[in-house]
């Protein structure tokens, strides 16, 4: 999201209670959330796709919700009715291709509009047939699970993104030699995989309420947190769905403000923690190129600090925007994070930082990972048990950034650090406990504590900023002055 | 505030309050940026650096194209320029032998390192002057080929207490149309009209921007960009530190040109000589007259030579043949006249030496004409000149 985009959808979420009625919110979230992710979508490379990123956005979050239908659910009138709107808006946003005053909301022209009927068409037939023709089969819900997986793993891994790059490239008659992984600017998708299969397990579980399909769309594509996050809960979402939907909507403007002000000021918050200090900070930011002309050891961990700050002002920036428009209208989005640069320890801090991915993770994949550990009858020991657990946990959290070395490694830096802090607070909090402490010594261990896990985390961030394991170590070996 | 106020914990704030506080926000704004327009307090802003506090001054003034690969920025604040460089650390030591070095991008170092300059190669002869003073050269060169800047910036180094003032110069630095061209001019307007009145001199100042030019461009928002360019200027400071660069240097560059136009015009002058009236020879008198006992040395910096084609009508891509010689006549007979310290070095650098331009240098280059410089610096002061 750049200024624009805030401007506008600040302006947006301001008179949305005041000028929708309740009965047309639901349409409006939707084709608001529709039109913002083809106008947030950067540009590619791949002639036209920064028109098909987002409409397989849309295809896919149909698709998912399809998988997650039971047959006593379906509301067969109401479903045409929304697929129609939902390809409808898709229309229009192709049609300005042809209509110079209103082009165009996508970086470069819509493709013609033939194309976008037939594509319609195709995914309107691939939505049909499991709506119709496999209700309720696992295998489906299973099959979504794997393609949103796939993709993932295509668009994080250099290797498998140049080869789909590629491929795309001859489909729209370009070069496949000068195919690179960056062309798959995929705007947004990390962030809907994690919502689409959050769903599908919770479907699988048994777990999931049943939606309706603008409101999953919505859910799916919401555009304050389309671009970073939160990844909310589709339970939690839709319950603020309906309460803003509905006619008795908190937010509404005549009966209380403190929606309105208490959302600008987040919105605010964000637009300086961004925008001001986060793009100041990247003047400073460790990178490929600066690392190899670092020549001092006390500036090298100045600008280690410096990304430090960076990350988080810019990552945090772009949340409390993301939960300021969200109040604005009305939604009570999760936070995401909680001061985590002031924890004094590992576990704390991942308990305040990203929030929301690190309960994701927590949900479905360590949770279930550990009880089936446990579950084993001639099992591993309980500290294996949490070692394994906290150490694929991290290094999948890593890969989710990126397929490289490197946030393998990172990934592995924190797994092995809550490792070790969970074992040292196994082994000191019975001895703490058993003494009294004074007050100075308490502070002493907090601030100790804190100095360990703000720095092993500033540490870990060099993993993180650079791109490989050589420049990487380079760094580490300015910051500690070995050659 | 009342229970009936709180809701979920957050303020209930009635419309009424809530554009209260849009009125009140709006008038602050309002009142600090009228301040903000009466005082204009941005040229004093520049002051305020960290350069020599936190980090090390610039070994040259600040001048970038592309910040992000060269830890440097172009701005037009002269305070903020100057701040940053190391010439304003601390006092002048006693036993120091104050140099410095004004001119354009020759001495300021186009595609050379921040340790191949002029002056730091003056530096590294470690030269102890007679008296026992150890020599210590500082460069206020400055990429912009105009002597009105040149002027500017020696103005300001007398501040600096020089004990000599090395002016390199060439001719594509004298003609009329070129004094106020810079934008670093354009946007100074009073330090010209200052020049001015301090020199006798008569600028063309009908051209340059008024610092009044629009109310609008004096608030905070209108100073948006400037401001900017101070904080960025600071922050570069931390990536000069780390890394010792202020200059992005391609592995590649377009050498200076060998074979040459067919074309025997300087400017739109034509032969047989120079119209001196329309090149601003005046300038190196009101600088040497501006710098009072402070001793100055004129020099003709080394200039490309050519032997690709046309070199029979031009020296180089600046010069033909006869404004260069006409040029360097006119130095010699003003030279005689006013008894300056003067040097004519032009030919002195191997062709071989010189990168993407006719005044621009390579490292052993520079070296040499550095050595040069050191030569006539102590037949100078020996020599009492």
């Amino acid at each position: 999201m750049n200024l624009t985009n805030i401007l506008v959808f600040t302006a947006f979420g301001l008179l949305f209670n005041l000028l929708i009625p309740s009965r047309w919110r639901k349409w409006t979230l939707l084709g608001s959330s529709v039109i913002a992710i083809y106008w947030m979508q950067p540009s590619s490379a791949i002639r036209n796709f920064d028109f098909w990123f987002p409409t397989a956005s849309i295809a896919l979050t149909v698709f998912v919700w399809i998988s997650v239908q039971k047959t006593g659910e379906k509301r067969h009138l109401a479903t045409l009715v929304a697929a129609g709107v939902l390809c409808g808006i898709v229309l229009l946003i192709g049609l300005t291709r042809y209509l110079d005053f209103l082009c165009c909301l996508t970086p470069t022209r819509p493709p013609d509009i033939l194309k976008i009927m037939a594509t319609i068409s195709l995914v309107a037939a691939a939505w049909a047939v499991p709506y119709f023709f496999f209700p309720e089969k696992r295998f489906l819900s299973t099959f979504t699970t794997l393609i949103i997986i796939v993709i993932f793993i295509i668009l994080k891994s250099d290797p498998l993104g140049r080869s789909a790059s590629a491929l795309l490239r001859i489909a729209s008659g370009q070069l496949a030699e000068l195919a690179n992984p960056l062309d798959l600017t995929w705007l947004g998708y990390s962030f809907l995989a994690f919502r689409l299969l959050h769903v599908l397990r919770d479907h699988q579980s048994g777990k999931l309420p049943h939606y309706n399909l603008p409101e999953f769309v919505t859910y799916g594509i919401f555009f304050p947190t389309y671009t970073a996050g939160p990844i909310d809960r589709s339970q939690r979402f839709s319950a603020d769905f309906r309460e803003v939907t509905g006619p008795d909507n908190p937010a509404n403007l005549r009966d209380n403000p403190s929606f309105r002000f208490n959302g600008l000021k987040r919105i605010l918050i964000g637009i300086f923690k961004k925008f001001v200090i986060a793009d100041s900070l990247a003047l400073l930011s460790v990178t490929s190129q600066n690392v190899t002309q670092i020549q001092s050891t006390i500036w090298a961990w100045a600008l280690l600090y410096a990304f430090t700050l960076r990350i988080y002002f810019d990552f945090s920036g772009y949340t409390d925007i993301a939960l300021g428009l969200g109040t604005l209208m009305g939604f009570k989005l999760p936070e995401n994070f909680d001061n985590p640069y002031r924890k004094v320890n590992l576990t704390s801090f991942w308990n305040s930082w990203h929030i929301t991915l690190a309960q994701w993770f927590r949900a479905y994949f360590f949770n279930p990972l550990t009880r089936y550990l446990r579950s084993k009858p001639d099992g591993l020991p309980a500290w294996m048990i949490i070692f394994i657990g906290q150490f694929t946990t991290m290094v999948l959290i890593g890969l989710w950034h990126g397929i490289t070395w490197n946030f393998f490694i990172w990934g592995a830096w924190h797994g092995t650090g809550l490792f070790i802090n969970n074992r040292w607070t196994a082994w000191s909090k019975p001895k703490i406990e058993a003494r009294t402490y004074s007050r100075e010594a308490h502070l002493a261990f907090k601030f100790t504590g804190w100095l360990i896990t703000f720095n092993f985390v500033a540490l870990s961030w060099v993993w993180f900023s650079l791109p490989t394991i050589k420049s990487s170590l380079r760094f580490f070996g300015i910051l500690f002055n070995v050659q | 505030m009342n229970e009936s106020d709180v809701n979920d914990g957050k303020v209930n704030r009635s419309p009424g309050k809530t554009a209260k506080i849009a009125v009140k926000a709006l008038v602050v704004f309002t009142l600090i940026n009228l301040i903000f327009v009466f005082f204009y307090p941005l040229p004093a802003l520049g002051k305020i650096s960290a350069y020599n506090l936190v980090f090390p001054g610039r070994k040259r003034l600040p001048y970038g194209d592309n910040p992000s690969k060269s830890y440097n920025l172009s701005l037009f604040n002269l305070d903020a320029m100057f701040a940053s460089h190391e010439i304003s650390d601390s006092q002048k030591p006693d036993d120091e032998f104050r140099v410095i070095l004004i001119g354009d991008s020759a001495t300021w170092g186009f595609l050379l390192q921040p340790d191949e300059t002029v002056s730091e190669y003056l530096n590294q002869q470690n030269i102890r002057m007679p008296d026992g003073k150890h020599l210590r050269a500082y460069n206020l060169g400055y990429p912009v080929m105009s002597l009105t800047k040149d002027l500017l910036f020696l103005q300001r180094a007398l501040e600096y207490e020089p004990d000599l003032i090395v002016w390199p110069m060439t001719l594509e630095s004298f003609p009329e149309d070129k004094q106020l061209y810079p934008p670093l001019l354009q946007k100074n307007p009073q330090a010209i009209e200052d020049l001015a009145d301090l020199t006798g001199l008569e600028f063309e100042t009908s051209s340059l921007e008024t610092d009044f030019t629009d109310l609008l461009e004096r608030t905070i928002p209108g100073s948006r960009r400037s401001l900017a360019d101070l904080i960025r200027l600071q922050i570069y400071g931390v990536m000069w530190a780390a890394t010792g660069i202020d200059q992005e240097i391609p592995e590649a560059f377009d050498p200076r040109l060998e074979d040459l136009p067919d074309d025997n015009r300087f400017h739109d002058q034509i032969p047989p000589e120079l119209d001196e009236d329309r090149l601003a020879f005046e300038v190196i008198n009101a600088g040497i007259k501006l710098a009072g006992d402070t001793p100055v040395m004129i020099v003709n910096e080394p200039v490309f030579i050519s032997s690709g084609a046309n070199s029979d009508i031009r020296y180089n891509f600046y010069y033909p043949r006869w404004a260069f010689d006409s040029f360097r006549e006119k130095m010699n007979e003003l030279n005689k006249r006013n008894n300056w310290i003067y040097r004519d070095y032009w030919d002195t650098i191997d062709p071989s030496e010189f990168t993407n331009s006719a005044i621009h240098m390579t490292p052993g280059g520079t070296e040499e004409f550095a050595s040069l410089i050191a030569r006539a610096i102590l037949e100078t002061i020996s020599g009492g000149e």
